[in-house]
């Protein structure tokens, strides 16, 4: 009958339906006649006809197969398990364990049958019962039917025997609690002769063994020497047909009870002992070509590696894997190297003696040996064989496939850093590694080579014209651009004069024009990303100063980027343009070279404990001199070095960029070292935003300074009315709570003399001093003048005065201004402050308004010194200057 | 242990899965469509091993069937591949010179068949014979009960003439 032409009926034959659903030519045909065959299987089944629930059954399942959804024939399993006869129990077994898994709650309802067939007369029933519970059983079911597992573990039928105890095993599995229950009745079934039942005793005990501790003692203890004589007796026994396999006789049961003894063995000298002659036994006698023969052999150099020492039987198994390895199966030499790996950590230096062989594994065609090979070199390498295994290594990154050479760069780049002799070669090796794989190198590698150039300080010549000399021929990879670009910048003018040349060197000759060169190149390739282009920039600005001669055309360079669509790019362009144009006072000042990048910071930063940001800003910004601010953190931002949690390259850059443009316009806008990058851009907003004077100040890195500087601000107003009084009243400002109470009376007292408005005084000639910082150890006062004729620029004099009873050392002041103020700092009279106020350094700087009379100057400021050589630093922000500023 | 065993044609249909742990059917499609993929692009030279989410999956190819066992880390590699070979040959055995349409219109007959083979994702039976003597066993019993149907619906249908 057609199923086609008639889809309400069940009448098609399992076998009419596979050949209709074959004959389909296309996926659509294929889905619409399962679609139909799935309607009619449907009626069928709310129709509740008996007689097809098993054809229903079968044919569901073979969709089920094809990948089609069944779910609606989950009840009809349970149904055809529910009825009495055999064929429908059959089906529906084999149905329940296709088509639902144990985390279905249908399953639960099938518990109660199956303890019937558990206890059923026939003992098929009672196979299909025990083969659907081991198959899918779930921790309830164990619980439930565990006794009737137990019972039937002593069935008089050995087929059902065997079942049981695979079962039990899984039982166990779920519920370990259970063991206890099972170790008697296995450890009795130890001692039957047929095969099925004693191998599935020997995997129900092996199991025991692991999930109790309790149960591998008694196993140990009783069984260990039965079992010995299993295996011997097995090894021995003579030819029989039914159980071998190549010429061995039912190598499975070898195996399994190979296995069980090692679990036995392990931890244990004495079991060890009494398996030793056997092992030898079958490790010399069995000798084949065949699969069976090496899966036992393999399973014996396990268990010999496993149980306590015998160095004669450890010397055997190292040369079984010795001819596993050499041999020409591709599957032999897997496992030969699977089982290496576990054999190192007992002998490492007998599986050195293969490492040659190791070695011809790596480059082998197979992706799976290669893995397991290089995994194993991996392991093998120390400080005394690093040097010949990575050369290998490296020589093999040239030829191997794509697909591999991510795996086997990572595993190079992590034996280098790990095992190198000295800097020279680590820096040798990750060249090679960067020109034939740096695509597949990770962005810590290349940064942490960079870090390991700077620190370096007697290598800066050899591994700048080391990548220059490379960087010659090859420029394709991007993370090889990277470092060479950046030594280029850092370290152009060892590059020219050939400084630190080492005798293995050859002389090369650079003119600046080349380097010059060979950046413009590589800045002008579309291939490169942005970040890539943005360190260059940052390189061409170094040699602009490195290399005056070239200055101008590298201006040119740069300029070009002044119009690129990418606005990072943009930036960057307009700004370092500005630099080389028009502040060629403090350029060289700006670029000098980077201090070394911390080396351990950095390391730690990888391993992913961020350590406290006070040690970075100690490392870059001690020794700046005063009024010069090195954009030291901002480039270590920029290369993200120590931000690898924090933002991506480009908004890093970004932060940099901002950053130095406070360094372009005032120097010293180190807003805080301690501040992340991101906190650092808040800074400069909020410097930017602060320009109209008053309004609440909020800097995170000044909280112990604002309450100050707010109760200035706040009363900044009645201040610039009484500012001839400033002077004295600062005085009395030493003491915050008591400063306006204290001053309030005075400026009563004095509102009847400065009625009007200082501006009309004295046409801005002269204006109060204020107190512009004040913290309990330290006080800044300043001084203002105007320049004749220019109502921009008001000269300043800060006075600074130790409240504390420690003398200061190591005094610096910088300073910060936001874009429409420009700021030069003078140097300072000293850099020592005695204690007590006895004597105070001044230092004078001037700062031009181009918004003068709109808006009121604002200054962020930042003050280190040193107590007793401990590090202090203050910060604080400006805002209560005299207005007309 | 054995978590599952899958018979995968050339062209990627499935022609058999056993699991033998819990895997839910979404887990299960992914699995056939990952490891299919995996399997069937490798080189016929290459060695019958393929590491695979922490697991070790070896398969054989027979004719236009690949077999494939997947199964914990640490077990035996070569044994795995005995027990495809083993199942392979009790099939050969019982469909006499076993061929990829045997098992598709058979289906059923080569889950019967696994089931006498593995349980609980173990080894159950070594012997060919006595596997293939439990499954005409229970033929025997399927003969049975369908003349017993066939007996009963002839009485029935004389009954009622």
């Amino acid at each position: 009958m057609d199923p086609i032409l008639n889809p309400f009926s069940s009448g098609t034959r399992l076998r009419d339906m596979i050949r209709a659903i074959r004959a389909c030519k296309t996926a659509a045909e294929e889905r619409a006649a399962i679609r139909k065959e799935c309607a009619a299987i449907r009626t069928s089944i709310n129709e509740n006809d008996p007689d097809y629930r098993h054809r229903n059954l079968a044919k569901l399942m073979f969709i089920h197969m094809l990948g089609y959804p069944t779910h609606f024939g989950q009840m009809e399993c349970l149904k055809c398990i529910a009825s009495p006869g055999f064929p429908e129990k059959r089906i529906g077994y084999l149905g329940l364990m296709l088509l639902l898994d144990e985390r279905q709650e249908v399953l639960m309802l099938v518990t109660n049958s199956l303890k019937q067939d558990l206890n059923h007369m026939n003992q098929y029933i009672v196979g299909l019962a025990l083969c659907a519970l081991g198959n899918i059983c779930s921790a309830e079911m164990a619980r439930d039917l565990a006794p009737e597992v137990e019972r039937l573990l002593q069935f008089r039928d050995p087929n059902i025997r065997k079942k049981a105890a695979l079962c039990s095993i899984r039982i166990i599995k779920k519920v370990p609690d259970l063991a206890e229950n099972f170790v008697k009745p296995a450890t009795a079934l130890l001692k039957e002769k047929h095969h099925g039942v004693l191998i599935t005793a020997v995997q129900l005990c092996a199991d025991l063994c692991k999930v109790s501790r309790e149960a591998l003692e008694h196993i140990r203890k009783k069984c260990t020497e039965g079992l010995v004589r299993t295996l011997k007796d097995l090894a021995n026994s003579s030819y029989s047909p039914e159980y071998d396999v190549s010429g061995i006789t039912d190598p499975f049961l070898h195996i399994r009870l190979l296995k069980l003894l090692r679990l036995l063995g392990e931890g244990d000298a004495d079991a060890s002992d009494s398996m030793n002659d056997i092992l030898a036994q079958v490790g010399t006698k069995t000798e084949s070509n065949k699969v069976a023969a090496n899966a036992i052999l393999y399973e014996c150099v396990q268990t010999i590696m496993s149980i306590e020492g015998n160095g004669g039987l450890r010397v055997l198994a190292i040369g079984i894997l010795g001819k596993f390895l050499s041999n020409r199966d591709n599957n032999i030499r897997y496992v030969a190297l699977n089982m290496l790996m576990k054999a190192v950590t007992a002998d490492p230096q007998a599986v050195l003696r293969y490492r040659a062989t190791i070695l011809e594994c790596v480059k082998d065609a197979d992706a799976s040996i290669r893995k397991r090979a290089l995994e194993l070199v991996y392991v093998l390498v120390n400080e005394s064989n690093v040097k010949p295994l990575t050369t290998e290594l490296v020589s093999y990154l040239e030829t191997c496939d794509q697909d591999f050479k991510g795996d086997l760069t990572a595993k190079i780049c992590s034996i280098v850093s790990k095992f190198s002799p000295e800097k020279i070669w680590y820096i040798d090796q990750m060249i090679k590694v960067l020109l034939e794989a740096g695509s597949f190198v990770k962005d810590e590698v290349w940064r942490a080579l960079i870090v390991v150039i700077s620190n370096a300080s007697e290598l800066h010549g050899y591994a700048v014209r080391a990548l220059y000399k490379a960087f010659q021929k090859s420029n394709e990879q991007e993370a090889f651009t990277r470092v060479a670009i950046w030594c280029i910048g850092e370290y152009g003018d060892l590059l020219i004069n050939n400084v630190g040349m080492l005798d293995l060197e050859d002389r090369i000759t650079v003119t600046e024009s080349d380097a010059v060169d060979l950046i413009e190149i590589t800045i002008q390739c579309h291939a490169l990303d942005f970040t890539t282009k943005a360190m260059a920039l940052v390189a061409l600005l170094k040699l602009s100063s490195r290399f005056p001669s070239c200055s101008e055309r590298i201006r040119e360079i740069i300029v070009k980027y002044k119009g690129n669509f990418v606005l990072e790019l943009q930036q960057r362009s307009i700004e370092f343009n500005s630099i080389i144009a028009r502040h060629q006072n403090i350029r060289s000042m700006l670029v000098e070279r980077m201090p070394v990048l911390d080396e351990a910071t950095f390391i730690g930063r990888q391993a992913g404990s961020l350590p406290d940001a006070g040690s970075i800003s100690a490392g870059s910004s001690v020794s700046l001199p005063n009024g010069v601010a090195k954009p030291a953190d901002s480039l270590v931002d920029l290369l993200d070095l120590n931000s690898n949690d924090a933002p991506a390259p480009s908004s890093s850059g970004g932060d940099f960029l901002q950053d130095l443009l406070g360094v372009d316009l005032s120097p010293a806008a180190q807003s805080g070292a301690n501040q992340t990058s991101k906190s650092g851009t808040d800074a400069l907003l909020d410097l930017l935003s602060v320009g109209s004077v008053s309004g609440p100040v909020e800097s995170p890195s000044a909280q112990s300074n604002s309450s100050a500087i707010d109760i200035l601000s706040a009363s900044k107003s009645e201040k610039a009315s009484v500012s001839p009084l400033d002077d004295l009243s600062s005085l009395s400002l030493s003491s915050r709570t008591t400063s306006i109470t204290g001053a309030a009376p005075m400026m009563d007292l004095l509102d009847g003399f400065a009625s009007t408005p200082p501006k009309s005084e004295n046409n801005g000639t002269v204006y109060p001093s204020i107190t512009a910082f004040e913290s309990s150890s330290l006080q800044l006062t300043f001084n203002f003048s105007k320049q004749p004729g220019n109502s921009q620029t008001t000269n300043i004099q800060a006075t600074f005065i130790n409240l504390s009873s420690d003398e200061y050392t190591d005094f610096i002041f910088q300073a910060a201004v936001p874009k429409f103020l420009q700021l030069q700092l003078d140097p300072a009279s000293g850099s020592t402050l005695p204690a007590n106020g006895n004597g105070s350094i001044t230092q004078n700087f001037r700062v031009t308004n181009s918004q003068n009379g709109k808006k009121s100057l604002v200054m962020r400021i930042r003050i280190t010194y040193k107590i007793n050589g401990k590090e202090k630093l203050e910060e604080g922000q400006i805002s209560n200057f005299p207005r007309d500023l | 242990m054995i978590h599952f065993v899958l018979l995968i044609s050339r062209q990627g249909k499935v022609r058999l899965t056993k699991w033998y742990s819990p895997y839910s059917q979404k887990e299960r499609s992914k699995v056939i469509r990952e490891l299919s993929s995996e399997i069937l692009s490798r080189g016929p030279k290459l060695c019958n091993f393929v590491e695979w989410r922490g697991f070790k999956v070896v398969y054989k190819r027979y004719a236009s069937l690949y077999f494939c066992i997947c199964s914990d880390q640490d077990d035996n590699e070569l044994e795995t591949l005995s027990i495809i070979h083993h199942y392979v040959e009790t099939l050969d055995r019982y469909f006499g010179s076993v061929c990829e349409l045997d098992l598709i219109f058979n289906f059923h007959k080569a889950y019967f068949i696994l089931d006498e083979i593995l349980l609980a994702g173990e080894m159950q039976e070594t012997s060919k014979r006595t596997t293939l003597r439990l499954i005409a066993a229970q033929e025997e019993l399927l003969e049975a009960a369908k003349e017993e149907a066939s007996s009963l619906s002839s009485i029935i249908a004389q009954a009622t003439k």
